[in-house]
């Protein structure tokens, strides 16, 4: 083989002080071979980002690499002079971000964004730098080039730009390409569309590739290699197929159980009253036009749905699909256009806001930003016993089931005076949990509640919420753009696409057999089907 | 987890605060000024409407005997700042002046935050009243503060409260912009969400989760009001339609230097450094919060 792209060797990058450990990563080595791609893998704060940020010389100023070599083709890019620096970026590195409406300038038109790297580090006229331009922009199979050279990243989808992230990284075909979590931000067809692109490229141009990710099932698409990072020191390498089917470390174990199975587990039949019953429900944004055209989006249109006690409801879809909407029409966070919801028989679609007080216990929310979801001025209990309170419960009573319903979502009782800037993201969905559980609700809403946790943190989440819901015989509506999520918690599923509900029906059948085109399309493209991960879920 | 002692959020922006340099000096600053004004009688002042024509248009440092109102005796007096065209000392009149700009600047401040903090959090939080509140705030900004402020005072009286009134009136629109942005954004938060279906009442909603987050920037900005105010009461001293001309203001005293300014700029140029460098204190601090209270400063690692 070769000589490496990229040889990192005993990298070990300084946190400032009173951080919660003394090094970013410490003592990381490894190797980008050409035309290969090498997946870091690892949860927040394990130092990944850190590592491609350090070979770019992209790393923020608090952050000081102190020992070790990050050699591009047997350059040190750690002690590159700043001008060294950006002339290696773009010819001999490169990289794309997760966030590829930022990561654009909004007020460029795409192909001169492009052309720019051509016009800092080549001679090209203006002529052929379009022209090149439009060259790669066909190469990463955008559609109609010669016409989108001139758009504004606006103008395009996130699975465009993300493309147009991915031909200025090559324009000059570069050794190395790094992607930071380059398909974290998109719908789960679209991503399945970027990876594959990614690899036709680095097929294509021999490029090494180091791939950030936090997700196993991109890995398993993707990898070559694998790197699995925690607390800034790399645990197990190896090649895909040693990493995923015969892992060593107990920690990567742990994350591979971790991983939710794309097989729906055997589940038995809830035969309960309904609780909640939802008939052709509808939400229209936009306005009749008065003078201009009418500008209308139906977000949900004529949605029917039903959860029994104890059951558990999964909405899936991608964004934009109107599951959200559905879950905010049902909490009445938003007001259907028309529709009817029946909880036990109550009508609540059309309740004005005074009537419809008494009723909201009955319906409570978990959200999906747990660092948005407690108002951080508030200590956790305060923010518990707010809900029983506005229901008559004395401060005392409500602060005692606080303690208990802290102890039963597993944390301690005597961290209710504690702010929620304490607590990591997954305490804090817990938190969110007791919170949803102090009036006891009937109907318990997961919106995207786990996707923005650690896969690790996740299994224990999921796992609580399962629990809780058995416990006090809840109804819980969960909604999810995550397939292997819905295959394991799900009792019954409901698939949307632009509003409308395509497909219907228990989790396993739909799994097993999809009947419409869309959820095949969805299950086709989730990634990483092929191995096959939580086989070993504590349970 | 690092920490195990209970730190509230509003613990934590105390403690950056009194570590900031800005904060310190502008605050500093602004505090000695603040004493001046409150304890001006101790300060070897007298009587700042005192007129004595003989000693007219005299240059700092000129010594003098002048006769006590009081007791009748004469007595040595230094104009430290020299006098203006009636004999008066305008050192006094600029110690004293100190009272009227504070006042003015912090009660502007304190009514102008309040008003536009419950126009601005109706405005950004119900619908329906937000774009006929806006049209009317979006009007009185159309027209200049000071042309607003002449028509106020002109309206009524002369007089303290007046010039508050006139110079509150234009800030308003400013206040209400700003909370009725805030609250746009934080009606959005999951957390505002989560209390919505907790059943919390709306008004108790606002006043707990929606009204703490407008607490910072809203002091910033009142800094910024409390410094504009100042300069705003100058001008129509200065254009003499603010405050009577007896009671002393530093406006008061540049309207009145500016005739003999050429021959004796000491009259203009004593209460224009004081007044610089209240403004500047007031700015220099209201940047320094800020900087220490605006969350997106304190994300950093």
């Amino acid at each position: 083989m070769s000589d490496p792209v990229l040889r990192v060797n005993n990298l070990r990058v300084r946190l400032p002080k009173g951080a919660d450990r003394p090094h970013a990563v410490e003592e990381i080595s490894f190797t980008v071979n050409p035309g290969e791609i090498v997946c870091v893998v690892g949860e927040s704060g394990s130092g990944k980002s850190v590592t491609a940020q350090a070979v770019m010389g992209l790393l923020p100023k608090e952050l000081t690499p102190d020992a070790g070599e990050t050699l591009l083709q047997g350059e040190d890019t750690l002690q590159a002079v700043p001008n060294r620096l950006r002339d290696l970026r773009g010819t001999k590195m490169a990289m794309i971000f997760q966030e590829p409406m930022t990561a654009l300038s909004p007020v460029a038109r795409v192909g001169d964004q492009i052309a720019e790297v051509l016009e800092i580090h080549t001679d090209l006229g203006v002529a052929d730098r379009r022209a090149r331009a439009i060259e790669i922009m066909r190469a990463v199979h955008l559609p109609d080039p010669d016409r989108m050279v001139d758009s504004f990243p606006h103008q395009l989808s996130g699975g465009q730009r993300q493309r147009i992230m991915i031909a200025m990284a090559l324009v000059l075909d570069p050794a190395l390409l790094i992607a930071d979590e380059p398909t974290t931000a998109l719908d789960v067809t679209t991503q399945a569309q970027i990876l594959k692109l990614v690899k036709e490229m680095q097929e294509r141009q021999g490029t090494g590739v180091l791939f950030i990710t936090h997700d196993f099932g991109v890995v398993a698409e993707i990898a070559d290699r694998i790197v699995v990072m925690q607390h800034g020191r790399i645990v197990e390498q190896g090649s895909r197929d040693d990493v995923l089917r015969n892992p060593k470390e107990p920690y990567t174990q742990m994350l591979m159980a971790s991983v939710p199975s794309m097989t729906p587990p055997e589940r038995t039949v809830i035969k309960g009253e309904t609780s909640i019953n939802v008939t052709t429900l509808n939400k229209v944004y936009g306005r009749k036009g008065w003078l201009s055209k009418d500008r209308i989006v139906h977000a949900a249109k004529d949605v029917d749905l039903y959860v029994k006690k104890g059951e558990t409801l999964g909405i899936v879809g991608e964004s934009g699909s109107g599951k959200s909407t559905v879950a905010r029409c049902i909490a009445r966070l938003i007001n259907p256009t028309s529709g009817s919801i029946s909880l036990h028989g109550t009508e609540i679609a059309t309740l004005p806001e005074s009537k419809l007080r008494p009723h909201r216990s009955k319906v409570q929310i978990v959200f999906q930003d747990p660092y948005r979801s407690l108002n951080p001025r508030r200590t956790i209990g305060q923010s518990i016993i707010e809900a029983p309170m506005n229901y008559g419960i004395t401060q005392d009573k409500a602060l005692a089931d606080a303690r208990d319903l802290m102890e039963l979502v597993g944390l301690s009782g005597d961290a209710l005076d504690r702010y929620p800037h304490q607590f990591s993201g997954g305490q804090r969905q817990r938190i969110c949990i007791a919170r949803a559980l102090a009036v006891k609700p009937e109907v318990l809403i997961a919106d995207e509640a786990v996707s923005a946790l650690d896969v690790s943190v996740q299994a224990q989440v999921l796992e609580l919420l399962d629990d809780i819901r058995d416990r006090y015989n809840l109804a819980m509506l969960f909604i999810t753009h995550d397939l292997r999520v819905a295959a394991q918690i799900c009792d019954r599923l409901i698939v949307m696409q632009h509003g409308v509900v395509v497909e219907q029906g228990p989790t396993r059948s739909v799994y097993s057999d999809p009947q419409h085109d869309y959820t095949r399309l969805l299950l086709d493209a989730a990634p990483g089907t092929d191995v096959e991960f939580g086989s070993g879920r504590a349970h | 987890m690092a920490v195990t002692t209970a730190q509230s959020p509003f613990r934590q922006t105390l403690g950056r605060m009194f570590s900031n340099t800005s904060v310190l000096l502008g605050g500093g600053l602004a505090l000695l000024i603040a004493l001046m004004g409150i304890f001006a009688p101790y300060l070897d002042t007298r009587d700042p409407s005192g007129i004595s024509p003989r000693n007219r248009n005299q240059p700092p440092g000129y010594e003098a005997t002048v006769r006590d109102y009081n007791t009748g005796q004469k007595v040595e007096v230094v104009y430290r700042m020299g006098s203006d065209t009636l004999g008066r000392d305008v050192y006094s009149r600029v110690v004293y002046g100190a009272r009227t700009s504070l006042i003015v600047g912090l009660s502007v401040a304190a009514i102008a935050i309040f008003v536009g903090m419950l126009i601005g959090l109706i405005a950004g939080y119900f619908r329906f009243a937000d774009s006929f509140i806006m049209r009317i705030m979006d009007g009185m900004m159309a027209i200049p503060a000071i042309l607003l402020a002449i028509a106020v005072v002109s309206l009524f009286s002369a007089g303290l409260l007046s010039v508050i009134v006139a110079i509150v009136v234009s800030e308003i629109p400013r206040v209400v912009r700003l909370v009725r942005s805030v609250v746009l954004s934080i009606r959005e938060e999951p957390y505002v969400e989560a209390a919505i279906t907790a059943g919390t009442p709306t008004p108790l909603l606002l006043v707990r989760h929606v009204l703490p987050n407008t607490i910072a920037p809203l002091i910033v900005q009142g800094t910024f009001i409390v410094a504009s105010a100042i300069i705003v009461e100058a001008i129509l001293s200065f254009l003499g339609i603010g405050i009577p001309p007896e009671i002393p203001t530093w406006g008061n005293i540049m309207a009145e230097g500016r005739q003999v300014f050429q021959l004796h700029p000491h009259n203009i140029l004593y209460p224009g450094i004081v007044l610089a460098l209240t403004v500047l204190s007031v700015n220099v601090l209201g940047d320094g919060l800020r900087d220490t209270m605006d969350p997106r400063f304190s994300k950093q690692v």
